[in-house]
């Protein structure tokens, strides 16, 4: 009885590992791999949602409607103008911001605290205070701008303005995690160079200009590539600020690809939405992690 | 001495562009609150009132009376402890073996999990959790959720097992512990601010999440999220309540957020599904 044991024992600790990699790779497997593949099988049948007879091999016919598809076409460059303008401000504002939290002063760890709290508010709760901030008559925005002598603006509630204003409240909400990201950067840096370049009696800009922001790169790139990520797929603050409006103004393929599934239940189109989503998110972060290799400093 | 105001200038100019940069997040908190505190007529003013004419609770109260907010809550709170406590039962040992066996290829999940879409799975487990009698059911809510909590954890469980000196558990294991026993009682008590750090993480991002349960989850399921959501389509224009209940529900986890802010970067560079 003991011999069976330690034989069970022994078994056991030799496949150890493995044994403990496989309950979650398994549960990842069916909560990752098996809705992706799925999709794939759908999005090639005509599938659509409580129909009772078997799904109907339609081939490529879904992604040829999609890609004619005109509010499918106009969700694209949308969607990148909202990843362009989601990205950029917030790697700006967000590497200034990191060079003024690398500082120290009084009363520092304080103020950082309190800049990183809009990336782990609750999205929706962001949203709805926005919401009632852009509000044309009553919102405190537009009473804010009069006061510096500013017109009301639209806001949300204009096509035009649409965007720019979904990628402001975006920007305010993720500035914090790229400066986190670089501040990590500025931290591990090594000192000789700033040290070098300061006893050849470098300006506290030059420092910045030609020390401090080439060390600083692969930090800086590696924010862009998980912010571009995220913008891309940006979904809670559009939806619950504008639901993709007004009419179509702020329907980027994410609010396109809910729309379709949820709302009008094209779930065999949808899913070659999803498929044709998956690859241009894929490229992009391929395209990306190429363009940081190239520039990385190694 | 001639260093002096040149010195002071750079004190004030630096002063000002602090300020600039926290302006929009001191500003946003502080009418949120306002709005969440001061009277309906207050807030329906033009222009705005700033200071309010008096302050009071009565939007709170109107949370908890005109819906059923400790019901959403308890919702929000049985999806996030659960997937939470299910995805560290699942990714502690993982991240323990991955880091010991050195089998990275997993965390090629990880990746995926990061640029995929959320609305990408909701379609499949949707119909799935239909033919299954399962949608609107916690359990279909907490399995869904798992997809935040478990890359995650795994991801910044890995950080931590690889700081553990081997050595510690090859002596356990000399000293006549088996393997798995010795990840139990030397490298998870070693690890234990990492676990802590690690469910803090998934149960912020679990909390925070919308979009699973709006599609999964039938009214009486609803999350916070959902529901504040809900209320703000059918009361448009009941700014004090909405402002409160939008104050109830992320408050805890900005608590949360300020313990593990050392670990967040980690956190989101692996997890913090957004859509």
């Amino acid at each position: 009885m003991r011999d069976v044991r330690r034989r069970i024992e022994l078994y056991l600790d030799h496949h150890l590992f493995t044994l403990m990699i496989l309950p979650a790779a398994l549960t990842l497997l069916l909560i990752i791999a098996f809705p992706l593949l799925y999709s794939v099988w759908m999005s090639v049948h005509e599938f659509s949602m409580g129909a009772t007879t078997t799904p109907r091999f339609l081939g490529a016919a879904n992604y040829v409607k999609l890609l004619s598809d005109k509010r499918f076409l106009e969700a694209i460059p949308r969607t990148l103008y909202f990843t362009v303008l989601g990205v950029m401000a917030p790697v700006v504002i967000g590497t200034v911001a990191a060079l003024g939290f690398s500082r120290i002063y009084p009363g520092r760890g304080l103020l950082r605290t309190i800049f990183t709290l809009p990336m782990m508010a609750t999205p929706v709760s962001i949203a709805l205070i926005w919401q009632m901030m852009f509000h044309p008559q009553l919102g405190v925005l537009n009473y804010l701008l009069s006061r510096v002598g500013i017109p009301p603006l639209k806001w949300v509630f204009a096509s035009n303005s649409v965007i720019p204003t979904l990628a402001m409240v975006e920007t305010w909400q993720w500035t914090p995690f790229v400066m986190l990201i670089v501040l990590g950067g500025l931290a591990s840096l090594p000192e000789e160079p700033v040290e070098a370049a300061r006893i050849d009696g470098a300006s506290y800009w030059q420092l910045i200009r030609f020390v401090t922001l080439p060390l600083l790169w692969p930090y800086i790139m590696v924010a862009i590539v998980l912010r571009s990520i995220d913008a891309l797929k940006s979904f809670d603050i559009i939806y619950v600020i504008t639901q993709g409006g007004p009419g179509t103004a702020s329907e980027t393929i994410n609010i396109f690809l809910y729309l379709q599934a949820f709302a009008f239940y094209n779930i065999g189109f949808a899913s070659s939405v999803v498929i044709v989503f998956f690859l241009l998110i894929m490229l992009m972060s391929v395209v990306l992690l190429l363009v940081r290799r190239r520039t990385s400093w190694q | 001495m001639a260093v002096k105001p040149r010195k002071l200038f750079d004190g004030v100019v630096f002063g000002i562009f602090l300020l600039l940069l926290l302006l929009p997040t001191l500003f946003f908190f502080f009418w949120m609150i306002s709005l969440s505190l001061k009277p309906d007529a207050d807030n329906l003013a033009f222009p705005p009132v700033f200071i309010p004419s008096e302050l009071t609770a009565k939007s709170y109260r109107a949370v908890f009376e005109s819906s059923p907010f400790a019901r959403y809550a308890l919702n929000s709170l049985i999806v996030a402890v659960g997937a939470t406590s299910l995805a560290l039962l699942l990714g502690v040992p993982a991240a323990y073996g991955i880091a010991r066996s050195g089998r990275y290829g997993a965390a090629l999940f990880i990746l995926v999990a990061r640029m995929t879409p959320a609305l990408s799975y909701l379609i499949p487990w949707f119909l799935l959790f239909q033919r299954l009698g399962l949608s609107n059911t916690y359990f279909a809510l907490i399995l869904t959720h798992l997809i935040i909590g478990l890359p995650l954890i795994i991801w910044v469980m890995l950080g931590f097992f690889e700081d553990v000196h081997r050595e510690l558990e090859d002596a356990a294991v000399i000293d006549g512990c088996s393997r798995f026993g010795s990840f139990l009682r030397v490298a998870v008590p070693l690890v234990r601010p990492g676990i802590v750090v690690a469910g803090i993480l998934a149960f912020i991002f679990s909390w925070n999440n919308f979009i699973f349960a709006v599609v999964l989850a039938g009214p009486r399921l609803q999350t916070l999220p959902v529901a504040i959501f809900n209320v703000l389509t059918f009361e448009q224009i009941n700014w004090g309540p909405l402002a409160a209940a939008a104050l109830l529900v992320t408050t805890p986890v900005l608590i949360l957020a300020v313990t593990v802010q050392r670990h967040i970067v980690a956190g989101l560079a692996a997890g913090g599904l957004k859509g």
